[in-house]
């Protein structure tokens, strides 16, 4: 069917004030390559998740009250007042963090195929910054929730400020908007995450996509095609000229379907899940909190937990500076050659090491064994197994072991905090002796209880784990000591407890 | 404007000093003293744009970096001193002296009072010297312990074990009429001493 006259006239006018269709009609017409098939559909993807992010989030703002005392309460508004108010926090949050994934893959399979070489050296460096813009604006945007995990999280990022050599205090100070976590904290974050980031967002994928059209897209990677910056762009156009397809329909029809599934996804994701928090009232004085940040921040949570201590302050403050750097580098380090990822395997390794490293800190950040199960001395019984024929002295000391909290960081039948070993089977690996020496001293993760527990409770409490054995194990023995007969304890058997000494 | 210049008989835009006068308009050629006036008036321009920037810095930079100052820290109460018996290790909570009216809770602060003996207090913030987390007090073990990395200190708030690189931070505490007041402010950090 062919449209009526007056759009024809109609777009004549506009065109003649604007010169709209002189400047769209190339973006639709260009030529791509004809084999850039599924794998270039990612940064779309991305794109059409900020698209999500920028419409709900100006409906959010209409909602959302950006004050410290009352930031908590409008968000309880809009999940159960506001019609659909929920839905809108949750399309939000799923698509902030469908954009962080999908920005992340977009980002592995430009670097596997080296699509960051000449001439598309800046089309990386602008994708660069758009990582970590996008990443200020989840890590606002968490603030946003104004919850405890909000209110400590920008403890932690206060602390790490704090630690900066010299100006440590002012740093702290500017992140924060005064001396305390407060009302201009969450004011001068709101500012950062609905003007200065999306505007900074805006104005840089503006310029990924005028590069993206200046540069075209790059072709599949082939083995033996070598980038060489002197005669690339007029070989690249000439191939694009006699072997290219338009974009419009070719690729389109690609980027039109896999966006369409992954908000299709997002949404059936937003209403089945809901919205994220918020979790507990920002209220620094309930301290039974167990804060932990958003899931594009649990590998740096993990990476900091597991640090060695000497060297955290200049990881924390030296590694996000090198990680920056050596991001923006990669296209000047290497931006001619081949790129065929079989013949780029150190790079391909460098790429596979730091996903499976981020996913491994992920896990970690996540399930965290490093903490403490802070109610685990109260809330989890010793199982009954453990003490079934023990001796007075023995059950006494399995009172002062759950009541020493020393399950909060020991477990036993695997309950309990896994900050220190499992005690199921410790008589086996330490006599008498070396336990008493442990709980006396402890270590590096271990306090020290020789002055928290009296000898009464220590006697006790070696006693009790020195029967922490399977029944036919035998007990630890000294090295080069003598080995005794293996003892098989028989149920209801008394054993005599072994002689300890105490200060 | 570019309709002009087409218009024939209107003076050519070229430059130098040998143009005739423009016989359309009568207008004055386009002379090299023409071009060091608007050069001087783009450069005036320019000093006038400077000067009123540089004052209109002074709100937005004055603003934006206040918070880099460390403000003054003020004496709070934490109630009766008699509230916390000796040897024990006891919760506090306290409204920040130096709060602002947008605030909201988040002004509410907690600290950990352990009164040595009667008249001998050490008053902790709760913010674990790793990374700020809120650290616990277990009076069974006599531990401090953090939720967030397994930092733990010892009932003086010297570090017991774990990542904090030092003891808990106190706050200074006096007596004052039976009351113990201390002496708080910006959240507690790496510049004050053990």
């Amino acid at each position: 069917m062919k449209p009526p006259r007056v759009v024809g006239m109609a777009i004549d006018w506009v065109e003649a004030r604007t010169g709209a269709v002189a400047f769209l009609a190339p973006l639709l017409t260009h030529h791509v390559p004809r084999n850039a098939k599924w794998w270039y559909v990612f940064g779309s993807a991305t794109l059409m998740f900020f698209t999500i992010q920028l419409v709900t989030g100006v409906c959010l703002a209409t909602l959302y009250a950006p004050s410290a005392a009352e930031a908590w309460e409008s968000l309880r508004y809009i999940d159960e007042e506001v019609p659909f108010g929920w839905m809108l926090r949750a399309l939000h949050g799923w698509s902030s963090n469908a954009m962080v994934v999908m920005m992340a893959i977009h980002m592995l399979q430009v670097f596997l195929h080296a699509s960051y070489k000449f001439p598309r050296e800046l089309n990386w460096v602008t994708g660069v910054f758009l990582l970590f813009t996008v990443l200020a604006l989840a890590f606002t945007g968490q603030v946003m929730r104004w919850d405890q995990d909000a209110y400590w999280g920008l403890g932690i990022g206060a602390s790490i400020a704090d630690r900066i050599p010299v100006i440590g205090n002012q740093v702290r100070g500017l992140l924060l908007g005064g001396p305390i976590i407060g009302g201009e904290t969450l004011s001068r974050f709101f500012a950062l995450h609905v003007f200065v980031l999306p505007g900074a967002a805006l104005g840089l994928i503006g310029l990924h996509l005028a590069l993206i059209m200046k540069n075209g897209i790059s072709e599949m990677p082939k083995v033996g095609a070598t980038v060489e910056p002197a005669t690339y762009r007029a070989e690249y156009e000439q191939r694009m000229e006699k072997d290219g397809v338009p974009f419009y329909p070719d690729a389109a029809q690609r980027d039109m379907v896999f966006c369409g599934a992954c908000l299709v996804l997002l949404v059936v994701l937003a209403a089945v899940y809901g919205p994220f928090g918020p979790g507990g009232q920002p209220d620094p004085t309930l301290i039974d909190t167990n804060p932990r940040p958003d899931y594009p921040f649990l590998w740096i949570f993990g990476a900091v937990s597991l640090l060695p201590p000497a060297s955290e302050t200049a990881v924390m403050l030296v590694a996000p500076l090198v990680g920056v750097l050596a991001l923006v580098a990669v296209p000047f380090f290497a931006n001619a050659g081949e790129r065929a990822p079989s013949r780029r395997p150190g790079m391909v390794l460098i790429a596979s090491l730091a996903v499976m490293a981020v996913a491994a800190l992920t896990w970690e950040g996540k399930t965290s064994p490093w903490s403490p199960v802070m109610n685990a001395w109260s809330a989890l019984p010793t199982p009954e197994h453990f003490l079934a024929g023990r001796t007075p002295l023995e059950v006494q000391g399995a009172n002062v072991f759950q009541f020493a909290q020393c399950r909060n960081c020991h477990s036993l039948d695997g309950l309990g905090g896994e900050r220190g070993p499992a005690l199921d089977a410790i008589a086996t690996r330490m006599t008498p002796d070396q336990l008493m020496r442990q709980i006396q001293q402890g270590d590096g993760n271990m306090p020290a209880f020789g002055r928290n527990l009296d000898s009464a409770q220590m006697t006790a409490l070696v006693s009790f784990l020195s029967t922490l054995r399977p029944e036919f194990e035998a007990p630890a023995v000294i090295p080069g000591a003598q080995l005794p007969l293996p003892v098989q304890r028989m149920p209801g058997e008394v054993v005599t407890p072994v002689a300890v000494g105490s200060q | 404007m570019s309709d002009r210049i087409q218009d024939p008989g209107a003076h050519s835009p070229a430059r130098g000093g040998d143009e005739k006068p423009c016989v359309n308009c009568g207008c004055a050629e386009r002379t090299a003293k023409q071009d060091a006036r608007r050069g001087f008036m783009f450069r005036f321009g320019a000093v006038l744009l400077g000067v009123g920037g540089a004052i209109a810095a002074v709100p937005i930079l004055g603003t934006l970096l206040a918070p880099a100052r460390r403000q003054a820290s003020a004496w709070v109460s934490l109630g009766s001193a008699d509230a916390f018996p000796a040897g024990q290790t006891r919760f506090a909570t306290f409204l920040s002296p130096i709060r602002q009216p947008t605030d909201g809770d988040a002004a509410k602060t907690a600290c950990w009072v352990r009164c040595i003996s009667p008249g001998k207090y050490q008053v902790f913030a709760v913010n674990c010297a790793h990374l700020g987390c809120p650290v616990r007090w277990f009076a069974q073990s006599r531990l401090f312990m953090c939720p967030c990395h397994g930092g733990a200190y010892y009932e003086d708030g010297s570090r017991a074990a774990g990542p904090p690189p030092r003891g808990l931070f106190e706050y200074p505490w006096k007596i004052d009429g039976g009351n113990l007041m201390i002496e708080a402010g910006h959240l507690p950090g790496m510049e004050q001493s053990t």
